[in-house]
């Protein structure tokens, strides 16, 4: 691909604001498009203060190179949206109208994504006023119309002990015409509290943003920064590191395929899940004394080294906690009439997989080898690689499968990290301020799927935007079409099989 | 059907004994902050610089530390150089009283104390809460979610979580309380028949955690609502709910 179109880029690698063209937005909006609809993706889309105005920022993953292409644009107060010939760039859209009051004309469904009012005072996209109430879910929603044709609401608050978030069912009969996913609830203003004078709670943002992803979002922070501030990491610190992002993996698949079981009314497995889960969290809270990671990482390592003791006693018990593992996972895909539950529930092609852009395990789901750790390596992964694990039927049973598969990969990763960790500093202080005028791309595969932080530097070496995107970002979309066609009684699994965040998407 | 069997039988009976038995905590926890404020000398502040939320304040040479705010990151711990600050493996940190999470090193710490005799014996031997999720970030709404699977198994104290407002004694919440969330929690609360408890369960329900000062959030649910019982922590290790709970019905005192 002609350079001239775009910077290259590659994971955790600075690239300086001079070699990322702005082009004109005909031509921007031009090789987006084209490079989208070329089996491309959308990995972020985002705007940045420029001057007065605001720039946009494309990061474009390529099928077939290892690094991405970046492009720029000045899109004034409205620019010509890009979703109608790019459907990944729907929500990113309407981010960026919502935080930077910026219209995508022509955009077929601009509402807001989060309900907070615009960061820049006197430019909103939707022309309200400043003393104008924003009330989270008070806006239109898509309707279908017609005799024996019902919609359902779910939410804010939900039946079980989870986040909030608003559904809206068009329904005829049991069965689910289409679904408006409408979140927001959980905004708490961390993105742009990330940028400026670093805070002393910017670490504490990061593992919070979606708490049980503290080690996913900790690292892609850490990675970055040691990036931009060009901090050495220690072999030893980045093994320690891969132990801790695939302990959280196997805990969260642990826990979604316990409550899989669980939605489809097997509770064999669902108890035992749900306890092993919470010991694979303890494994985690052995090495740092927090069961999600908490203050694990740190910008140049790890806070928390691993004592020849500690890595005996974490052995012991991933041994015995894999062992019963394997043994209520055997005993949920041997259950003929949980698998009849799985099969054909909630399908996604490998095709709309594509046009979405969905990442994680959802894609891997759907015969797409979309997976960080395999396309984009950083830290241990550049090293020691974990085989993909992918299922052709983007169904229910294909979402179980695919964590079924990576819960082995990563009990092997770990076992071999914790019988081999070779010798080393657990963390070297950063020594220098972030290079200036640069852009890094951090991407961590998270239990979810890819997180992506985008963090530009200004001419101070300050963080002068610090973009965030949580793999739900990408995949809420698929949860809605994978509805389509369902009984609504279907929802919970269907959910469930995709366990997002909600206040990862809401930032 | 055999199979199912005989995985139970390799799983084990995992219920955790307690309150009678207390399981070993990871050494590397960091429960209830012992404070010694006798090795603080005159004008340091190297605790209180080093906490990101403020929870660590010096005045009139008295050191103050507000487990409504702390992080339970260890930072202040790390930073004190005459190690005045430690923080010890005691898990019980629920209490009835804002100000009771405000250590300052003198007197035994206010363990919460039951519900008052005569709400005790109208909720019976029972305890059905509703709990609000508000900006918490499924760190806190985990480990309350953890304490109905077998290992804590809930139920066997007559606590537990319903969907239905209608059919709770009382809510627990979590999160900072966001400005989108406000209306939805208040709603569920007037939903649930008097007389009711409010239990804030983590910093950020507390006081607002690491959000205090975002105009995107309430500062905690007691900006809105009375609140009964106070559960420490980022997230608060699910034996500090659990014994929040159990102290609130009169289970261990």
């Amino acid at each position: 691909m002609n350079t001239a179109c775009g910077a290259q880029a590659f994971n955790c690698i600075p690239v300086h604001l001079s070699e990322i063209p702005v082009l004109s937005l005909a031509l921007f909006r031009e090789h987006v498009v084209r490079r989208v609809a070329e089996n491309g993706r959308l990995v972020s889309l985002f705007g940045s203060p420029c001057g007065s105005g605001v720039r946009l920022y494309a990061v474009l993953g390529t099928a077939d190179s290892g690094g991405f292409t970046v492009l720029a644009a000045d899109p004034g107060d409205r620019y010509p949206a890009l979703t109608p010939d790019c459907a990944q760039a729907s929500w990113f859209e309407r981010e960026i109208a919502e935080q930077w009051g910026i219209r995508p004309d022509g955009h077929p469904w601009l509402k807001p994504l989060r309900f907070h009012r615009s960061w820049r005072a006197g430019h909103d996209a939707w022309g309200r006023g400043p003393g104008e109430p924003i009330e989270p879910s008070v806006t239109e929603f898509y309707r279908v119309e017609g005799e024996e044709v019902h919609e359902v609401a779910v939410g804010p608050v939900h039946a079980g002990i989870i986040e909030p978030g608003h559904f809206r069912f068009q329904c005829h009969g049991e069965n689910v015409m289409h679904l408006e996913i409408s979140l927001g609830y959980q905004h708490r203003g961390i993105e742009r509290r990330l940028t400026g004078e670093p805070s002393p709670r910017i670490m504490h943002y990061l593992e919070a943003l979606a708490g049980d992803t503290s080690i996913g979002h900790g690292l892609a922070y850490c990675q970055g920064m040691e990036a931009l501030t060009r901090t050495p990491v220690s072999f030893r610190a980045e093994e320690i590191r891969g132990i801790a992002l695939e302990l959280e993996r196997l805990a969260n698949h642990a826990g979604d395929l316990g409550a899989l079981s669980g939605d489809v009314g097997y509770l064999p497995t669902a108890s035992f899940c749900g306890r092993l889960r919470g010991d694979l969290l303890n494994i985690t809270a052995l090495a740092c004394g927090n069961r999600f990671g908490r203050g694990w990482l740190r910008p140049g390592g790890v806070a928390w080294d691993l004592t020849p003791d500690l890595l005996g006693q974490m052995l012991d018990r991933l041994d015995r906690t894999s062992r019963d593992l394997n043994g209520a996972l055997e005993l949920l895909f041997n259950s003929p009439s949980v698998m009849a539950r799985f099969e054909e529930t909630g399908a996604l092609t490998p095709a709309l997989c594509q046009e979405l852009g969905l990442v994680g395990v959802a894609a891997r789901a759907c015969n797409v080898g979309r997976d960080v750790r395999f396309e984009h390596p950083a830290g241990i992964y550049r090293f020691v690689s974990i085989p993909l694990t992918t299922w052709p039927t983007g169904d229910v049973f294909a979402r179980a499968q695919v964590r079924r598969g990576e819960i082995r990969q990563s009990t092997h990763f770990i076992r071999q990290r914790l019988e081999e960790l070779s010798e080393g500093s657990a963390c070297t202080a950063p020594a220098r301020r972030p290079v200036a005028d640069s852009l890094v791309i951090s991407l961590v595969e998270g239990w979810r799927g890819e997180i992506c932080h985008a963090i530009i530097t200004g001419a101070d070496g300050r963080i002068a935007r610090y973009k965030v995107v949580d793999p739900s970002f990408h995949n809420w979309m698929g949860l809605a079409l994978a509805l389509r066609g369902q009984q609504i009684s279907d929802f919970p699994l269907c959910n469930k099989s995709f366990n997002l965040s909600y206040c990862g998407f809401d930032l | 059907m055999i199979g199912a069997l005989l995985a139970r039988l390799s799983q084990g009976y995992r219920t955790l004994k307690y309150p009678e038995e207390t399981p070993p905590l990871s050494g590397r926890y960091r429960g209830l902050p012992q404070l010694d404020g006798t090795r603080c000398p005159a004008d340091c502040t190297v605790c209180s610089g080093a906490c990101p939320t403020g929870a660590i304040t010096r005045s009139e040479g008295k050191t103050r530390l507000d487990l409504g705010t702390c992080l339970f990151c260890g930072q202040c711990a790390a930073a004190c150089p005459e190690h005045a600050l430690t923080f010890s493996r005691e898990h019980r940190m629920a209490v009835r009283q804002r100000d009771g999470l405000v250590l300052d090193g003198a007197g035994p710490f206010p363990h919460a104390a039951a519900l008052e005799p005569g709400l005790r014996r109208l909720l019976g031997r029972s305890l059905r809460l509703r709990e609000v999720s508000a900006g918490g970030c499924n760190a806190c709404e985990a480990d309350t979610n953890v304490l109905s699977t077998i290992s804590y198994d809930l139920a066997r104290f007559g606590i537990q979580f319903v969907a239905s407002p209608r059919h709770a004694d009382g809510l627990l919440v979590t999160g900072p309380v966001t400005r989108n969330m406000e209306t939805a929690l208040m709603k569920t609360y007037e939903a649930i028949p008097e007389p009711k408890v409010v239990i804030a369960a983590g910093a950020c329900a507390i006081s607002g955690g690491m959000f205090s000062g975002h105009d995107e959030v309430v500062r905690g649910v007691g900006e809105l609502l009375p609140v009964d019982l106070f559960v420490p922590g980022c997230p608060p290790h699910p034996l500090t709910i659990l014994d929040g709970l159990l102290r609130l019905i009169g289970r261990v005192r």
